[in-house]
């Protein structure tokens, strides 16, 4: 019976798609019974549901409830039976109550004395012992938009801002901007509950208040201080929504209040187009001595964001880091943004707006991505012309031919939009890049000749731009375009040919005045558009050669003088007074014709529709690309930081508030004591930290229960929450506790070593904090050393097994990490020659990048172009002459690579950490012969090692071990720019950096096969001087490799 | 940031609607209608659409608009991403989402509106939390609910909601303790006519289906961990756990859900498990001719099955006289689309189809061919050699049953002729 009476709502809810339907009968309304169209007379309408609801039978009123929740679905108006429904809002069913409530919440603002009814009910909703009552009351109460009851909603949530459950805090900081907007005037007092929510620890919480706060009061900043650290350290655990909200909030926050990261490098950005990756690493030293710590934080708890499965989080995170980071690190927003992609058309739709925008201004950062912007022939088109945007903008010389080649293949598309873009985007490519403007013309002007009409005509006005930027000898292709006339109909391609010869009419003297003449015979039957270019041309031509074109000039002028259209009149009339002296009083405009018309022009310029949005990136306004209502322009970086102690929590009152403070106390202090520059590194703020904690012990004593009570919290808590209703309160208690412990834990977790050294240095506090008083004096450099040495050596095993967010057993050798390469060689060096090859020419490169299929093997990535005259077949690998425990994962066989074409493909070695060459033969076919050439591949010894990262702390750890025979040294004159030095290192060897300050650069990495650590120290002695030291288990390895350094190193 | 809700058919009708704030007239949708008919395809709308005062963002799925109406700034995603989420809450709820469903369901679509969404900001998301709150309709509960009086609806607040795996109910219980996880692989790839490949990557899920009882602590390992590009977690994956170890540590949510979207991209070599052969020709005399020949390449010794390929013909085409020597196939002379339907491949004889195309007399012979989309799908094969390692369960006493299907698919694999 429900089911039908829903059908039959659902037949007639189609037919009503006025927002009011009439409330008088109406014919349709006879067959549906739940609006009562039994009776004919307006005052009994809905009687039946009114009825219902009326009843004592729990059953009944659900019923009409589902009917008229039915009826507001589809858009009808029950607001008639507002004193019905409002009664039942005592109900003891729960469904009931609910629908009630919807029913509420969409009428009450109609009817406001009548809605007064239903507050007591609410007010006494509030002081239910269920936490679920008492919220969705304050939900409703706070949702009843009627002025009146403003008083009362305040009251209740500055009652339910501190209520024991963190779901009914929650429910207050949705209220708050409810209230706002029903009552501005409350601000001052809503930000006062505002500024206790955001103090408050609990995830549930803290995602909504600032989501209340960017509603209310988003220009107290003053609000966020004192709750950025706590913002940062929680964020991970926010929900979905909530974390979207806060990195928001704090990217403004972050442009307030920190100086812009990239202040010092901003020459660099003029001079250069785009950032390759040796720049990069070099950045990254510079910027990272400028960064706040604060700013720091920020960025590093928001990059885990990045492989949240929530797109928008995703792109809340890149944008923080496009507006916020130092301009090295926005690159690894990239890859995230790249795998949005695939997800639905709406969210491409709008990745790809924000990419095309990066894209102008980091032209670097998609580059490696480019293949992902092709375009396929399923994409919706406005996909097509985003994609084809950014193609255009990721053009560069090296990439130029494989973007070409593709948009070649866009031109036979079916979607005509997308082909005339296509061709633009040749334009614009053509224009930028100077090195394939004469490809791209000669590409352009063969399509000329392209069937389709529209092709040819996109074509006309591209090449008129093109031509207009080249203003050198383009005679052929001028003359070519005149015989177009004839065949063109478009009026853009027309007007642009027309256009063209009167520009350089000069270039081509005998065709310009036929053209006019063809044109004047015709000049009727053409659009306007052409007829103006007529017109311009009849003076342009009249200007330079009167003799044969003035009596065509002045039939045209004749024609354009009754034309229809009165733009086309009064150009006419206006043109006239150049060349044709009729009344004769004054000659100046004719003397001056020439200069006005035949001046040089300036050429346009082709670019990107996305080239000034000043917009934030991801905003409504950034993708509609105009101001919407509420959007707050993104403010520039200070020139000097704010106080950055205003972040500073009072001492005593959280224990990572505090844990930070000192951090920035030490900072600060440790920058005075040696100018020995912080590490940017988290391993050593860990151990900055340790040191704190040592130095606070007395203090942190107390909070050490706290940790060890951080194990057992998951389970403790899911017990208590099935406890009754009595221990309720308590429970929440409890878990409101666990729940800003845990915001201590996640903290902890933050840094790569997490638990384990916190417990570590709970231990170690133990013991000697009796000394470690006594000794305080002390230089805390020393301390740090003390602990550095004594970490590793200690067992680590972390008791929090159970610790829901902390791994369960870390064990040492995890902390070295393979990371990529800072530095990826782009020279290739020639395996196989053309001529050897009979044609086939091969290079190799070492891309330092991971192996498909085993992390023992050097990637080397092969380029085949074929020079010769016939194409080659089935290229492979043959017969391998290799040494002992030496592998070759062969690539794939290439069945065919035709004349004149590339390819590449990607083989895999396990040089088996030798130097010794790899030799092997390269099998392939020509015509009918087989043909087998033999290869060497030798890699340097810096491309069998793979960078990794490890703290510092190991470093020296470890480079103490490789002591003696495994340690080579050696000293360099070195004058060059000391910048550069890591720059150099990093082209030699596949290293990373692991710290670098002043005095002492150290690099990390390991061998391919045996995973040996391999560890450079570049210590600088006095200006002229480098000492060298390369620690390395194989002795042969770590022997050439700093020759290999020293070498490079020399060079300058 | 959300005011209103409405949902539109695909003939036009706003058939639901939904309002978080004061109510919107329903002729703001006229805006929308205005753009839908400027383009070719529903997929073409645009997502956001600006009106005096107000800003329409909306998403196409299940053959419907959902329509969100804003007021003021929002970041448009965020939007998006909520739509989507409750498209998949309600395709959780009543198994698939159309037209008749929402209809019929309209008493829970609203409750569960309502819940998701307080004032336009996103209150519970989360399918564990919500099917706590409010009970998916079966009939079963719904027999139960008429002769006991109990109702759909839970009085007390979900335990998830409070608690640190907000995704996982508490008390669940089951007999037979199961958790499989399938990895899926989808190649997405663009060949040219010559048969190289243009750029080829892969996308990769591993979706589970957990039916756990307690709270089961899962750590999933894999073989060679190395081989992802980019991973995305559900939020219950620690990601410290994954950073440090590669190892993906978590307590699952109940149920049917995704724990992991990985992408291998270009850079690495992709192996392209089908190659298609195709000539053909669009003549304006004696109309054209069409061949195509599929085979499988590099797959390993499994075979390709339930391969369909798909060429959307230009319009031209009048219509197509085909013979397969496999399968079945169709043209539609409305849609122009060409589809056969070949099913396994079988090495031994090559699929092949050929056949002459009529083609429309007058019309001038455009210089575009076609593409074709080849969807398949390889079993107990992952194609970029991921292998799941061992799963461990702690935290419970019982032994789940355990089981790992690999799949491999074509996603977005696309041929040009």
């Amino acid at each position: 019976m429900l089911t039908a009476a829903a059908n039959s709502l659902s037949n007639n809810g189609g037919s009503y798609s006025n927002d009011r339907p009439s409330s008088t009968a109406d014919p349709e309304f006879a067959t549906d019974p739940a609006s009562g169209g039994f009776f004919h007379s307006d005052y009994k309408k809905h009687e039946d549901l009114k009825q219902m609801l009326d009843s004592n039978k729990d059953g009944l009123k659900l019923e009409a409830m589902k009917r008229i929740i039915g009826m507001i679905a589809k858009g009808r108006d029950a607001s008639e039976l507002f004193p019905a429904v409002v009664k039942n809002v005592v109900s003891k069913n729960i469904e009931v109550k609910k629908l009630v409530y919807v029913y509420l919440v969409r009428y009450a603002e109609d009817q406001q004395d009548l809605a007064l009814l239903s507050i007591s009910t609410f007010q006494r909703a509030l002081k239910d012992p269920n936490q679920l009552i008492r919220a969705s009351a304050l939900r409703v109460l706070s949702s009843i938009r009627v002025s009146m009851i403003v008083p009362i909603v305040m009251l209740a949530i500055k009652d339910s801002a501190s209520d024991m459950s963190p779901y009914v805090r929650k429910t207050a900081a949705h209220a708050i901007p409810k209230l706002y907007s029903l009552d501005s005037e409350q601000k001052e007092e809503l930000i006062g509950v505002l500024e206790k929510l955001l103090s408050d620890k609990t995830t549930l919480v803290v995602g909504s208040a600032v989501m209340a706060f960017e509603d209310v009061c988003p220009e107290r900043i003053d609000l966020i201080h004192k709750n950025y650290r706590k913002l940062c350290n929680l964020l991970v655990d926010v929900d979905e929504w909530g974390q979207v909200v806060i990195v928001n909030m704090l990217t403004r926050y972050a442009r307030t209040q920190f100086v812009n990261p990239n202040v010092d490098n901003i020459e660099d950005d003029e001079n250069r187009p785009f950032y390759d990756s040796d720049s990069d690493s070099s950045n990254t030293k510079k910027s990272k001595l400028t960064i706040d710590s604060d700013h720091r934080l920020l960025l590093r708890n928001t990059k885990p964001l990045l492989q949240s499965r929530n797109a928008s989080v995703v792109m809340a995170v890149s944008q923080l880091y496009h507006h916020t980071a130092p301009r090295s690190e926005v690159m690894i927003a990239a890859k995230a943004l790249i795998r949005l992609l695939r997800g639905h058309r709406e969210v491409q739709s709008i990745v790809l707006h924000c990419i095309a925008s990066i894209s102008i201004a980091r032209k670097g950062m998609f580059e490696p991505f480019l293949k992902s912007f092709f375009v396929r022939t399923s994409d919706p088109t406005h996909i097509k012309l985003l994609k084809l945007d950014i193609l255009t903008n990721l053009a560069t010389e090296t990439s130029i031919g494989v973007i070409l080649r593709e948009f070649q293949t866009y031109i036979s598309s079916s979607d005509k939009e997308f082909v005339g873009a296509s061709i633009q985007a040749i334009g614009r490519c053509a224009s930028n890049i100077k090195e394939v403007t004469d490809t791209c013309l000669n590409g352009l002007v063969s399509l000329l000749s392209n069937r389709d009409e529209a092709v040819v005509a996109e074509s006309v006005v591209v090449i008129k731009k093109l031509l207009q930027t080249q203003p050198n000898e383009h005679k052929n292709i001028i003359a070519h375009m005149a015989k177009l006339m004839d065949f063109i109909t478009i009026p853009q391609a027309r007007a642009s040919i027309l256009w063209l010869l009167g520009e350089y009419s000069d270039r081509v003297p005998k065709i310009a005045p036929d053209v006019l003449r063809k044109m004047a015979k015709n000049f009727v039957n053409e659009q306007d558009i052409v007829k103006l270019q007529i017109l311009n041309l009849a003076v342009k031509l009249c200007l330079n050669n009167p003799i044969q074109t003035k009596p065509f000039c002045q039939y045209v002028f004749q024609l354009a003088k009754y034309d229809q259209n009165y733009d086309i009149r009064d150009r006419a009339r206006f043109l006239r007074r150049f060349i044709f002296d009729e009344d004769g009083h004054t000659k100046k405009l004719p003397q001056l014709a020439k200069r006005i018309f035949l001046a040089p022009k300036p050429a346009p310029t082709l670019t990107s529709r996305f080239k000034n949005s000043e917009y934030q990136l991801g905003t409504l306004s950034h993708y509609l690309d105009m101001p919407c209502a509420g959007y707050r322009p993104l403010p520039s970086f200070p020139d000097v930081a704010p106080e950055p102690s205003v972040r500073d929590v009072a001492s005593g009152t959280t224990r990572n508030a505090r844990d930070e403070y000192y951090r920035k106390d030490k900072k600060d202090k440790k920058g005075k004591e040696k100018e020995k520059p912080f590490y940017s590194d988290e391993e050593s703020v860990q151990a900055d930290e340790l040191n704190n904690e040592n130095e606070s012990s007395d203090t942190s004593t107390s909070d050490s229960s706290d940790d060890e009570s951080d194990s057992s919290e998951y389970i403790s808590e899911s017990e208590k929450s099935e406890n009754d209703e009595n221990e309720k309160k308590k429970s929440i208690k409890v878990s409101d506790e666990s729940n800003s412990e845990k915001q201590s834990e996640s903290e902890e977790s933050d840094s790569e070593e997490s638990s384990e050294n916190s417990q570590e240095s709970e231990e170690e506090k133990y013991k000697t904090s009796n000394q470690e008083a006594v000794e305080k004096p002390k230089s805390n450099i020393d301390l740090l050393l003390d602990l550095d040495d004594v970490i590793p050596m200690t067992p680590v095993m972390p008791l929090s097994t159970g610790g829901l967010f902390t791994p369960i057993n870390l064990n040492i050798t995890n902390d070295i990490r393979e990371v990529s390469a800072s530095f990826i060689p782009i020279k290739k060096s020639e395996l196989l020659s053309s001529i050897m090859g009979h044609g086939l020419k091969i290079e190799y490169r070492f891309t330092r990048s991971q192996h498909l299929v085993s992390a023992y093997l050097v990637t080397i990535e092969l380029t085949f172009s074929n020079e010769g005259s016939e194409p080659v077949k089935e290229i492979q690998v043959g017969v391998k002459n290799l040494p002992k425990g030496m592998l070759i994962h062969d690539f794939t066989q290439i069945p065919l690579l035709e004349k004149n074409s590339e390819l590449s493909t990607t083989l895999g070695i396990n040089f088996n950490d030798s130097t010794q060459p790899a030799n092997f033969n390269i099998d392939f076919i020509i015509g009918e012969d087989t043909h087998s050439c033999s290869v060497t591949i030798k890699a340097p010894i810096g491309e069998i090692i793979r960078a990794v990262l490890l703290s510092e702390s190991m470093f020296t750890t470890e480079k103490t071990k490789l002591k003696g025979m495994n340690e080579h040294v050696a000293k360099v004159q070195y004058s060059g720019n000391k910048k550069v030095i890591s720059q150099k290192v990093f082209e030699t060897a596949n290293v990373a950096i692991v710290s670098s300050n002043d005095e002492e650069i150290r690099f990390a990495a390991h061998t391919l096969a045996s995973k040996s650590l391999v560890l450079v120290t570049i210590k600088m002695i006095g200006n002229e001087c480098l000492e060298i030291c390369v620690n390395c288990e194989k002795m042969v390895i770590g022997s050439i490799l700093l020759n290999e350094l020293k070498s490079n190193l020399k060079m300058n | 940031m959300t005011r209103s809700l409405f949902i539109i058919n695909s003939s036009g009708d706003v058939f639901m609607e939904k309002h978080w704030k004061s109510a919107v007239a329903r002729s703001l949708c006229d805006y929308f209608f205005d753009q839908q008919r400027r383009v070719l395809s529903p997929e073409d709308t645009p997502p956001v659409i600006a009106t005096p005062h107000h800003y329409l963002i909306s998403i196409y799925r299940c053959n419907m608009f959902f329509v969100a109406v804003c007021m003021t700034e929002v970041p448009p995603l965020f939007v998006i991403e909520f739509l989507h989420r409750v498209v998949d809450t309600f395709e959780d709820y009543f198994s698939e989402c159309t037209e008749t469903i929402i209809k019929e369901n309209y008493v829970v679509v609203y409750e569960l509106l309502d819940e998701m969404l307080d004032n336009g900001f996103p209150l519970a998301t989360e399918s564990n939390i919500l099917k706590e709150l409010i009970k998916p309709p079966n009939i079963l509960r719904t027999i139960a609910n008429t002769v006991t009086g109990k109702s759909n609806v839970s009085a007390t607040l979900p335990s998830g909601q409070l608690s640190n795996v907000p995704w996982r109910r508490t008390g669940v219980k089951y007999t037979n303790n199961e958790a499989y996880f399938d990895v899926v692989e989808e190649v997405d790839a663009i060949i040219d006519r010559t048969g190289a490949t243009v750029f080829a990557e892969i996308q990769g899920y591993i979706d589970c289906c957990i039916k756990l009882s307690g709270m089961p602590d899962l750590t999933l390992s894999f073989m060679n961990p190395r081989l992802f590009d980019d991973v995305s977690f559900h939020p219950c994956v620690r990601f410290k756990r994954w950073e440090s170890e590669r190892i993906l540590s978590f307590i699952p949510p109940d149920g049917n859900f995704r724990l992991l979207s990985y992408h291998i991209g270009s850079q690495s070599i992709v192996a392209i498990p089908i190659y298609v052969r195709h000539n053909i020709s669009l003549k304006e005399l004696g109309g054209g001719r069409l061949d195509i020949t599929v085979g499988p390449k590099q797959t390993i010794g499994r075979t390709v099955e339930n391969v369909t390929l798909e060429i959307p013909m230009p319009k031209i085409v009048l219509n197509c006289t085909l013979t397969p020597n496999q399968g079945k196939y169709s043209f539609d002379p409305v849609s122009k689309i060409l589809l056969w339907d070949i099913g396994r491949i079988d090495v031994s004889k090559l699929p092949n189809l050929r056949g002459s195309i009529t083609i429309q007399n007058s019309a001038s012979v455009m210089e575009s061919n076609p593409a074709i989309n080849v969807h398949f799908t390889i079993n107990q094969l992952a194609v970029s050699g991921l292998k799941v390692n061992r799963l461990d369960m702690y935290g419970e006493k019982y032994k789940p049953f355990k089981g790992v299907k690999y799949i491999t698919k074509a996603g977005k694999f696309q041929i040009r002729m």
